[in-house]
């Protein structure tokens, strides 16, 4: 038998059996037993936020950065809904967290009772899996389990509801016991049976002009060395996703870029030039894809993914493999032939000169681009960049020129506002020693500005460059694009001083006009051992090329006919 | 309706665990994917914890094909087989309460014979029908007894299991095997949907 703990001393040595040494959380009513609990707890440090939201996307950018677990702790009601966004943001991108809820007592659960909501029903689709826990003698168990289902497989956000008298109760809990999962329904993937893998190898080696599409797989499953392997072996130029980003060093000579909506013109294009696409860890998601019928008719696919369900749920595929993608490659390479192909290499190249997609048009003005290039040049492409979402987003996907492996956070799949803000939190709090520099629109920055006092009240260094234009500005974009000019509530008209603003929660604020001061700025602000904001003011109305409208394909490529 | 016209129905089979709101997860899925849920039938299964579901999902062709492999991603759910186009047998069952009087009740229990259904429960002024088999058969019973005066139905889902295979190896389709002077034994699968059910 274990020893006899309360329930919220369970939860914090599962959590240290976990390897957990950091949570997110703000505490509250029903939730108390474990706060009450966790100060016996020295090693599980915990960093109180400003709004439970923030604790979700902290997590979830600490679980991007480290490859590790987020843990986020919030009440019940309030406390709870507060976390939906993040936990929303994280199913979308597959990002391993577990939050754990306080919850009314068991005598009240189904009585609107004070701070009461039904948070496992609510959570239902925007996580992995989630759990009531109703017994005491369940929460160890429920913890390892939970842990399981957020980190193998294809990861995701976990959600454990535990009554406050749960919390109270005593129990026993003994981790070698516990630990033990039985999940009869959960297969994790790891190699792909030999059928799958021979017929892809078989596509792969009949291939002229093959294509990487790879996805958040490869820094899911860091798959780096094995993906670059490949590519280099059978000579197949690598797109990235969106979240792909990173996965594929941006300084190699097979980089091509971001396909779809705002990517790089030829990496759409090579994608539809090519004769074979290798989805790798990527789902076809409609910002690539566009309209299915038309995307890339040319070309075999194979997709390999870990998730079954992924398969053939867009794009129809000709060849599967199901497994998990580091490993997949690793069957995969010794049975490629080694080829050079230097006629589509040379196409790519061609598509690349031909389509310039990443000139920024000269105003004179200072613009969102400029910001990012100098963010590139004076931070060589190390830093660790998060970002939220809109125009801001895109253009740091463009213009940033990443080297190093797993540095780019942002929301892709929910497109989450304010996500830069806390994620950078998390991101510096899981690599102390990086540099992080989180790319914000200014609209995105109010959402969530308020944890700006939890990087004070942490010591976090982290940088916070706001592209400030006083505008949604892609939503100006489509109003422009495609409500015939009607530009509607996308204009923020008294925007704070965001330097006063720094100063008021403790921070360096400094502010930029001008293109030439851009790289000075951000060097200032890297010599700085605190957080900082640079409050950039750009073009108040610009919008972000190259672009395919929603549901079109590269027949409807619109290309900047400024450059 | 036109987007009605293009839905496509399926039959799926699942292996749950039998806990608390496992139903609920599943239901969300449907819903979140939008198919409608047409028949549902659950119950334990021959393994202790676990319980079998047969559903019949109706929704667009591309995102109803694929509901099997969705739920497979379910925790909770153990294996979900789409089974439309294997060789399977189902059956659902109906109860019928139907008014009765001295003058009809002998013509009530004639039909009941015909259509091999149980006479369960009789009263003064009616009587109930159990009867099994494919929704086609319960149909037409319920047809023939509405000028009688129908006063409750009550119809499970559907259930389905995969048929026996005739030989090893096979699990797929309706096994025929035909031998010729020609050609020795031959294989040839027949596959109607539906009509397994409909028997």
């Amino acid at each position: 038998m274990g020893k006899k703990l309360t329930g919220g001393d369970i939860v914090c040595e599962a959590l240290l059996n976990e390897g957990v040494d950091i949570v997110f959380g703000l505490p509250g009513g029903a939730i108390l037993p474990l706060y009450g609990v966790l100060g016996r707890y020295p090693e599980l440090r915990h960093v109180l936020v400003r709004h439970e939201q923030g604790a979700a996307h902290a997590a979830d950018g600490y679980a991007r950065a480290s490859g590790r677990v987020g843990v986020a702790f919030a009440t019940s009601g309030p406390g709870a809904t507060n976390l939906i966004t993040g936990l929303a943001t994280a199913m979308m991108d597959s990002v391993p967290i577990v939050a754990i809820t306080g919850q009314v007592g068991r005598a009240a659960i189904g009585t609107d009772a004070f701070q009461e909501t039904d948070i496992t029903g609510a959570t239902l689709p925007v996580t992995k899996h989630n759990y009531l826990i109703t017994r005491v003698e369940d929460v160890g168990p429920t913890v390892h389990e939970a842990f399981h289902i957020a980190r193998t497989g294809r990861p995701g956000p976990v959600l454990i509801d535990i009554p406050k008298d749960v919390m109270q109760e005593e129990g026993a809990y003994d981790y070698d016991r516990d630990c033990k999962i039985k999940l009869p329904g959960y297969s994790i993937p790891t190699t792909a049976p030999e059928h799958q893998i021979n017929a892809a190898v078989e596509l792969i080696n009949e291939a002229e002009r093959p294509v990487f599409l790879a996805g958040h797989g490869v820094i899911i499953s860091r798959a780096f060395d094995e993906l670059r392997e490949l590519a280099e072996k059978a000579q197949i130029p690598v797109v990235t996703t969106l979240l792909g980003i990173s996965g594929f060093p941006e300084n190699h000579p097979l980089h091509v870029g971001f396909p779809g909506m705002h990517g790089e013109a030829y990496a759409s294009l090579a994608l539809d030039d090519s004769d074979l696409i290798i989805a790798a860890g990527s789902r076809f998601d409609d910002r690539i894809v566009g309209n299915v019928n038309e995307f890339a008719t040319r070309s075999k696919k194979i997709h390999i993914d870990i998730d079954p369900a992924e398969i053939d749920k867009t794009v129809q595929v000709d060849a599967s493999v199901i497994g998990n993608l580091k490993d997949v490659l690793r069957q995969i390479i010794p049975k490629a032939d080694r080829v050079s192909r230097p006629e589509w290499i040379r196409h790519v190249e061609q598509l690349k000169s031909d389509h310039p997609s990443l000139h920024i048009p000269e105003t004179g003005n200072l613009s969102g681009q400029h910001v990012v290039r100098g963010l590139s040049n004076v931070t060589k492409g190390k830093a660790i960049i998060c970002t939220g979402v809109g125009q801001h987003q895109m253009w740091a996907a463009q213009h940033y020129k990443f080297t190093e492996a797993n540095s780019w956070l942002c929301s892709g799949g929910l497109g989450t506002m304010g996500y830069e803000v806390p994620s950078a939190i998390g991101a510096q709090l899981a690599l102390p020693e990086a540099l992080v520099w989180s790319i914000c629109g200014d609209g995105g920055f109010q959402m969530t500005m308020m944890e700006l006092a939890t990087a004070v009240e942490n010591r976090l260094p982290v940088k916070y460059a706001i592209l400030n234009n006083n505008h949604l500005g892609m939503i100006t974009q489509w109003q422009e694009l495609f409500y015939m000019g009607d530009t509607q509530a996308d204009a923020y008209t008294a925007n704070p001083d965001f330097v006063k603003l720094a100063e008021a929660f403790g921070m360096k604020g400094m502010r930029v006009e001008e293109i030439d001061d851009v790289e000075d700025a951000i060097e200032e602000a890297n010599a700085h051992p605190g957080p900082v904001i640079v409050d950039f003011v750009i073009e108040k109305v610009e919008h972000v090329y190259p672009m395919i409208p929603a549901g079109g394909s590269i027949k409807d490529l619109m290309e900047d006919t400024r450059v | 309706m036109t987007s009605q016209s293009k839905f496509e129905a399926r039959t799926v089979t699942a292996l749950v665990e039998d806990r608390p709101g496992v139903l609920a997860r599943i239901a969300g899925l449907c819903r979140r994917r939008g198919l409608n849920i047409a028949s549902l039938a659950v119950g334990h299964s021959e393994q202790p914890g676990l319980s079998r579901l047969t559903f019949v999902l109706e929704g667009p062709p591309g995102v109803v094909n694929h509901c099997a492999a969705q739920l497979e991603r379910l925790v909770n759910v153990i294996e979900a087989k789409d089974i439309t186009n294997k060789n399977h047998i189902w059956r659902e069952l109906a109860l019928v309460k139907v008014a009765t009087s001295k003058e009809t009740r002998v013509e009530l229990l004639e039909l009941s014979r015909v259509f091999r259904a149980n006479v369960i429960d009789i009263g003064v002024d009616s009587m109930t029908f159990e009867l099994t088999g494919g929704r086609e058969k319960i149909d037409s019973l319920i047809t023939l007894l509405s000028p009688f005066g129908i006063k409750e139905v009550m119809r499970t889902g559907r259930v389905a299991v995969l048929r026996s295979t005739l030989i090893q190896g096979e699990d797929d389709g309706q096994f025929q095997a035909t031998r010729s002077w020609e050609n020795g034994l031959q294989h040839e699968y027949h596959f109607e949907p539906g009509v397994s059910g409909s028997v």
